[in-house]
C-alpha cells in the first residue's frame, strides 16, 4: 500500500512543479499577483509530497518488501540495517528519487528565503526551477519509476552493490547531488534576469550565497568520492579522470568561474552578461553530468545501468533547458548594460584571467571525456583517453592560475599599480621559490614534481598569508566573513596542491609475495605479515591478514586487510588497511593467495594523501564562509531601482557607499 | 561590438548543437551487443606465427605453416568460459557444413577440464591447440573468450568476433566474408 | 539462494552459506592464472614498470589501468610488459607492441596522429581563442575615462 501512495505522492508532485511552473512565469509577464503568488506554495508542497515519496522508499528498504522491484534489486535478507538505509538511493531509480527531493528542497528553501527579492523575480526564479522539476519528475514517472512492483515477490533480492556497503558511500551522494542541484538557482536567477531584460547588482548579491554554498557541497560530494575510492577500490588511487568523475568536475570548474564572476558583477557591475553566462553553462553542465552517469553513453566502472530510452528522455529535456537558456541568453544578452570601465592592470582583468583558465580546463576536461565517443562517430577508430591526457593538460592550465592567484586580493580594482603588489608579493615568491629548490634536492625522488608542488603550495600560501596580514595590520581595516573565505578557499588550493603534487612524486608502492612471519621494508617502514585468517561477515566471508607494521624499528599499527567474498552474488571486493596520518598513509592491500599461507600483498606509502582532501574540505569550508556575510542579505529596497539609505547601514570607516543602486551602469 | 555579439552567437549555437548531436548519437548506439568489442588490429595482415601442443596428442606441436593451404576459423574458449558453452552448438552446427576447418584454441585451461569438457559437450574441432599460459594469445590480441577468427589459406586473419557466435554472426557476418574469399562450401 | 529455498529461517542459512564458504573454498572454474608478483631487480626497474602500466588500459575493464585491474587478462599483460622489459625494449617498444596487438585502444595517452589533432591542439586553441577575446575586452574597457574613485570596498 506504502508504495503506491509513494507513486501518488510522485505524481501529485509533478502536479504541484506543473503549476508552480505555469502560473508564476505566467503571472510574471501578465503582472498578476494571485499567479505569482502560487510559486512559493507550491513549492513547499513539492517538498512534503517528495519527503513522503522518499520515507516510502526507505520504509520499503528497511522492512525489505521484495515486492518492490527496486528493492529486490538493491537489497537482500542478508544487508545490514545502516545499508538498507543507504540502498535506497544504490541505483538509478532510487538516487534519482534523492535528486529530485534535494532539488525539492533547495526549491522550498529558495521560496521560503526569496522574500527579499521582489515579487516578479522571485515569482519568476521559482518558475523556473518549477521547469527543471518538470523534467526530473516526468523522467522519473515515465522511465525509472522505483515504486513498481514485482509480483509475485521473491523470498530474496539480488543485493545492494558490495562496493556500496561502506560509510562512504553513506555520504558520499548526497553531498554530491545537493551540489549539483544547488546549480539551478543562480541559474533559475539568471533565467529570470534575462527575462527581466536586466542584471541589477542586488540581486546578484542575493544569488551569491546561494551558488557559494551549492559549489561547497560540490566540493565535499567530489572529495569524499575520491576519499571513498582510495580506500575502497584497494589501488589506492584518488582521482582517475574516469568519465563519471569528470562529470562532476566540470559543474565544480564552472561554478569556481561563476562565484568569481558574480563577485565582479556584484560589487562592480561589470561582467554581468559572462555572469549569467557562466551561471546557465554550470547548470547545463550538472544537467550534462547526470545525463552522462545515466544514458550508458560512456564506459566506466561508476555508471548505473544503460537503457537508451532513458538515455533519449534526459537527453531531449538537457536540449531543452540549455537550448532554450542559450536562446534566450543570445536574444536578451545585448540589451544588458555596459560594465563599467577598468585599466588593463586591476583586479577585473586578473579574474578575468582567471575565469578563462577555469573555462578553459572545464572544455578540455569535456573534451577529453567525449573524444572517445567523437572519435567512433567519426569513424576514427577506437581511442582511449585518460589520466595521462587529463593530468598533463590540466596541470598545464593551472599553473599560470596558480601564479596569479596571490595577486587577485591585493591588486585594487579599476586601476592598480602593478608596482604595488609585485612589491608586497615578491619577497614571499622569492621564499617560495627557495622552498621549491629546497625540495628538489631533499626529494629521494620524483624531484621535478616535488619541487613544483612545495614551491606551488608556498606560493600561495604565504601570498595569501600576506593579504591577511596587510588586511589585519592597518587600523581600520576590517576582515569580513567574504575576505576570510576567500582566505579559507585560497589555503585550501595551497594544501591541495601540496597533497597531490607530492603524493604522486613520493609515492612509494611494492607488490611483493609474503608468507607468515616474513617481513618487508620500504624506508622507514618495516611490514611483518603475520598470515590470513578466515573470517565471518554480516554477508560475507573474509580473508583477514593480520600486518605488523613497523616505523623507524618500532611499532606503528596492526592493519588488518581483507578480501571479502559476499554472499548474495560470490562478488570479491578488497578492503585495504589503511594507517592515515597527516604526514603520510600506509596502505596495505591484499592480492591473490599463492599457495601454501603466502599471499601477494601490494604495500604503498603514500605522503601527504591526506592533504588532497584537507585542501577540498577547506576550500568547501572557504564556501560556506562567503555564503555567511550578511551584505548578501541586505537587499533592502522596494524593487523599482531605488535603494534605501538604509542600505549597507553603519559601513565600517574605509567602505565606499554602495554600488550604484541600477546596477551600475558604467 | 554587433559583430562580435553575432559571432560569439554563432559559436554557442555550433558548439551546443554539436554536443547535442554526438549525445544523441552515443544514446543511439549505446545498446549495440558489440559496442565494446575492440576492432583486431590484425584483420588483413598475418595471423602470429605459432608452434602450440595439441590437446589430444600430447607431445605434438603444430605450427601455423603446417595450418596454411586452407582457410581454417579459430575458436578461442575454455572449460571454465561460460560464453563458450552458450555457443558451442553454433560452431558444431558450423562444423558440420564442413565449409571451413574449425580449429580449437585451448586457452588459459586445465588439460583435465579441456578433456572432460569437449568429452561432455562433444568436440567440434578439427584440432584443438593449447595454450596453457596464455602468452601467443596476446600476440592474437586476445583478450577474453570466447573470441572466433578467421584466417585464410595464405595465413592472412580476414575477421574477428569477440564474443559468443550466434547463427546471426554467422550468416550475417561471417559467410559473406567467406563467400568473398571464395570458399565454397 | 539456500537462504531463498529455507525461507524464514533465515539465520541459519546465513552461517550454512557461511559454513560452506568456509569449508568448500573456489567451487566455480577458473581459467589457469599465476598470481605472484613480480620480481623486480631495484627500485628504479619498479618504477619504471609502475609509469608504464600505469598509462596502459586494461582491455577488458571498465575503464581501468593495466596497474590498477584484477582481471585475468590485466595479469597476464603486466607479466608481458615486464618480460619485455627484461628483455631490454625501451618503453615506446613496448607501447608499440601492445598496440600492433590490441589497437591504440590499450594507450590511455592518446598518440598524437591525424585522428587526435583535434584532441590535442583544441584546448590550446580555445585558450588563445579566448586570450584573444579578454585582450580584446581588456583594451576597450581601458579606452574608457576612468572615473576617480578614492576608496572603494574590497
Amino acid at each position: 500500500m506504502l508504495p503506491e501512495l509513494g507513486q501518488a505522492a510522485l505524481l501529485l508532485a509533478l502536479l504541484a512543479a506543473m503549476l508552480q511552473a505555469a502560473l508564476p512565469l505566467a503571472g510574471a509577464a501578465a503582472n498578476r499577483p494571485a499567479w505569482m503568488a502560487v510559486a512559493r506554495p507550491a513549492a513547499l508542497a513539492q517538498l512534503a509530497l517528495l519527503a513522503f515519496a522518499y520515507a516510502a522508499l526507505t520504509v520499503a528498504f528497511v522492512r525489505q518488501d521484495f515486492s518492490v522491484l527496486y528493492v529486490a534489486n538493491n537489497s537482500n535478507t542478508l544487508l545490514p540495517l545502516v545499508y538498507r538505509y543507504t540502498a535506497v538511493w544504490g541505483s538509478h531509480e532510487g538516487s534519482l528519487l534523492l535528486w529530485v527531493l534535494m532539488l525539492a528542497v533547495w526549491n522550498a528553501a529558495v521560496a521560503v528565503w526569496s522574500r527579499a527579492l521582489p515579487p516578479v523575480v522571485s515569482a519568476r526564479v521559482l518558475g523556473v526551477i518549477g521547469l527543471v522539476a518538470i523534467g526530473f519528475l516526468s523522467f522519473m514517472i515515465f522511465t525509472s519509476n522505483p515504486f513498481e512492483r514485482l509480483l509475485p515477490a521473491p523470498l530474496e533480492g539480488h543485493d545492494l552493490n558490495p562496493l556500496l556497503q561502506d560509510p562512504g558511500m553513506i555520504i558520499h551522494p548526497p553531498m554530491l547531488y545537493v551540489g549539483y542541484i544547488g546549480f539551478v538557482v543562480p541559474f533559475a536567477f539568471a533565467i529570470a534576469a534575462l527575462l527581466e531584460g536586466k542584471v541589477d547588482a542586488r540581486w546578484q548579491r542575493w544569488t551569491r550565497p546561494w551558488t557559494n554554498v551549492a559549489w561547497g557541497f560540490l566540493t565535499i560530494g567530489i572529495a569524499l568520492g575520491s576519499w571513498w575510492a582510495y580506500y575502497e577500490l584497494g589501488w589506492g588511487g584518488w582521482w582517475f579522470w574516469d568519465p563519471v568523475e569528470n562529470a562532476s568536475f566540470m559543474p565544480w570548474l564552472a561554478g569556481a568561474a561563476l562565484i568569481h564572476s558574480q563577485a565582479v558583477t556584484e560589487k562592480r557591475g561589470s561582467f554581468g552578461g559572462w555572469t549569467l553566462l557562466l551561471a546557465i553553462a554550470t547548470f547545463s553542465l550538472s544537467l550534462l553530468g547526470a545525463f552522462l552517469v545515466r544514458s550508458g553513453v560512456l564506459t566506466s566502472v561508476h555508471s548505473f545501468a544503460a537503457d537508451p530510452s532513458r538515455g533519449l528522455f534526459i537527453l531531449a529535456f538537457l536540449a531543452a533547458v540549455i537550448g532554450g537558456a542559450l536562446v534566450l541568453y543570445v536574444l536578451r544578452a545585448p540589451r544588458l548594460p555596459e560594465g563599467r570601465p577598468f585599466a588593463p592592470a586591476s583586479r577585473e582583468t586578473l579574474l578575468l584571467v582567471n575565469n578563462l583558465l577555469l573555462t578553459a580546463a572545464c572544455a578540455m576536461v569535456l573534451l577529453g571525456t567525449l573524444y572517445p565517443l567523437l572519435a567512433d562517430a567519426l569513424d576514427l577508430g577506437k581511442v582511449s583517453v585518460g589520466p595521462p591526457y587529463f593530468g598533463t593538460l590540466f596541470l598545464l592550465l593551472m599553473a599560470p592560475l596558480v601564479l596569479l592567484v596571490p595577486f587577485g586580493p591585493l591588486t585594487r580594482w579599476q586601476q592598480e599599480q602593478p608596482s604595488k603588489p609585485l612589491a608586497m608579493l615578491l619577497p614571499w615568491l622569492g621564499l617560495a621559490l627557495l622552498a621549491g629548490v629546497a625540495g628538489w634536492f631533499m626529494a629521494p625522488q620524483g624531484a621535478l614534481k616535488t619541487a613544483a608542488g612545495v614551491f606551488a603550495a608556498a606560493w600561495v600560501a604565504l601570498g595569501t598569508a600576506r593579504f591577511v596580514w596587510t588586511r589585519v595590520r592597518a587600523a581600520g581595516r576590517t576582515f569580513t566573513p567574504e575576505m576570510l573565505g576567500m582566505v579559507l578557499g585560497h589555503a585550501g588550493i595551497a594544501v591541495f596542491v601540496a597533497g597531490a603534487l607530492l603524493v604522486e612524486a613520493q609515492l612509494v608502492q611494492r607488490e611483493v609475495a609474503m608468507s607468515p612471519g616474513q617481513t618487508v621494508e620500504i624506508g622507514r617502514y618495516a611490514f611483518r605479515f603475520d598470515g590470513v585468517e578466515r573470517v565471518p561477515g554480516p554477508n560475507y566471508v573474509a580473508d583477514r591478514a593480520l600486518v605488523q607494521v613497523f616505523r623507524d624499528d618500532r611499532p606503528l599499527v596492526l592493519l588488518h586487510p581483507e578480501k571479502r567474498a559476499y554472499a548474495s552474488g560470490g562478488q570479491i571486493m578488497t578492503d585495504a588497511g589503511i594507517h592515515a596520518g597527516m604526514a603520510a598513509d600506509v596502505f596495505v592491500a591484499l592480492g591473490e593467495p599463492l599457495g601454501g599461507g603466502s599471499w601477494a600483498v601490494r604495500l604503498q606509502i603514500k605522503p601527504l594523501v591526506r592533504w588532497i582532501w584537507a585542501g577540498a574540505f577547506l576550500m568547501a569550508l572557504g564556501g560556506f564562509v562567503t555564503a555567511l556575510d550578511r551584505r548578501f542579505r541586505r537587499v533592502t529596497g522596494n524593487g523599482r531601482g531605488q535603494e534605501t539609505g538604509a542600505d549597507d547601514a553603519a559601513p565600517a570607516p574605509g567602505h565606499a557607499p554602495a554600488v550604484a543602486a541600477d546596477g551600475g551602469t558604467g | 561590438m554587433a559583430g562580435f555579439r553575432a559571432l560569439s552567437a554563432v559559436v554557442i549555437g555550433v558548439v551546443f548543437a554539436g554536443l547535442v548531436g554526438l549525445l544523441l548519437y552515443g544514446v543511439l548506439v549505446s545498446d549495440r551487443p558489440d559496442r565494446e568489442a575492440l576492432p583486431s588490429p590484425l584483420i588483413g595482415k598475418p595471423a602470429p606465427s605459432f608452434e602450440l601442443p595439441v590437446l589430444h596428442e600430447p607431445g605434438r606441436l603444430v605450427s601455423s605453416e603446417e595450418l596454411r593451404g586452407q582457410p581454417y576459423l579459430l575458436n578461442v574458449w575454455g572449460s571454465w568460459c561460460p560464453g563458450c558453452r552458450v555457443e558451442h552448438p553454433v560452431i558444431t552446427r558450423f562444423a558440420e557444413t564442413r565449409r571451413v576447418r574449425v580449429v580449437g584454441y585451448n586457452w588459459k585451461d586445465e588439460h583435465a577440464d579441456a578433456m572432460r569438457w569437449l568429452e561432455q559437450f562433444g568436440n567440434p574441432y578439427w584440432l584443438v591447440l593449447v595454450d596453457y599460459d596464455g602468452r601467443k594469445a596476446i600476440d592474437w590480441g586476445i583478450y577474453g573468450a570466447p573470441e572466433t577468427f578467421l584466417v585464410d589459406a595464405e595465413g592472412i586473419v580476414r575477421w574477428k568476433h569477440v564474443g559468443p557466435v550466434d547463427d546471426t554472426v554467422i550468416a550475417e557476418s561471417l559467410v559473406p566474408v567467406l563467400d568473398s574469399l571464395g570458399v565454397t562450401p | 539462494m539456500i537462504a531463498a529455498l529455507l525461507g524464514r529461517a533465515r539465520a541459519p542459512a546465513a552461517w550454512l552459506l557461511a559454513a560452506l564458504l568456509l569449508v568448500g573454498g573456489s567451487v566455480a572454474a577458473q581459467a589457469v592464472r599465476d598470481a605472484a608478483p613480480l620480481q623486480f631487480q631495484d627500485a628504479a626497474e619498479e618504477r619504471r614498470f609502475n609509469a608504464l602500466v600505469a598509462e596502459l588500459r586494461c582491455v577488458m575493464c571498465q575503464n581501468q589501468s593495466l596497474a590498477d585491474s584484477n582481471a585475468q587478462i590485466a595479469h597476464d599483460l603486466r607479466r608481458e610488459v615486464f618480460d619485455l622489459m627484461r628483455s631490454g625494449r625501451s618503453d615506446e617498444e613496448i607501447r608499440s607492441f601492445l598496440v600492433e596487438r590490441y589497437g591504440e585502444f590499450v594507450l590511455y595517452r592518446p598518440r598524437f596522429g591525424g585522428h587526435t589533432v583535434l584532441l590535442w591542439l583544441a584546448p590550446g586553441l580555445v585558450l588563445l581563442a579566448g586570450g584573444l577575446v579578454v585582450a580584446r575586452i581588456v583594451r576597450a574597457r581601458g579606452k574608457r575615462p576612468l572615473p576617480v574613485e578614492e576608496e572603494q570596498e574590497w
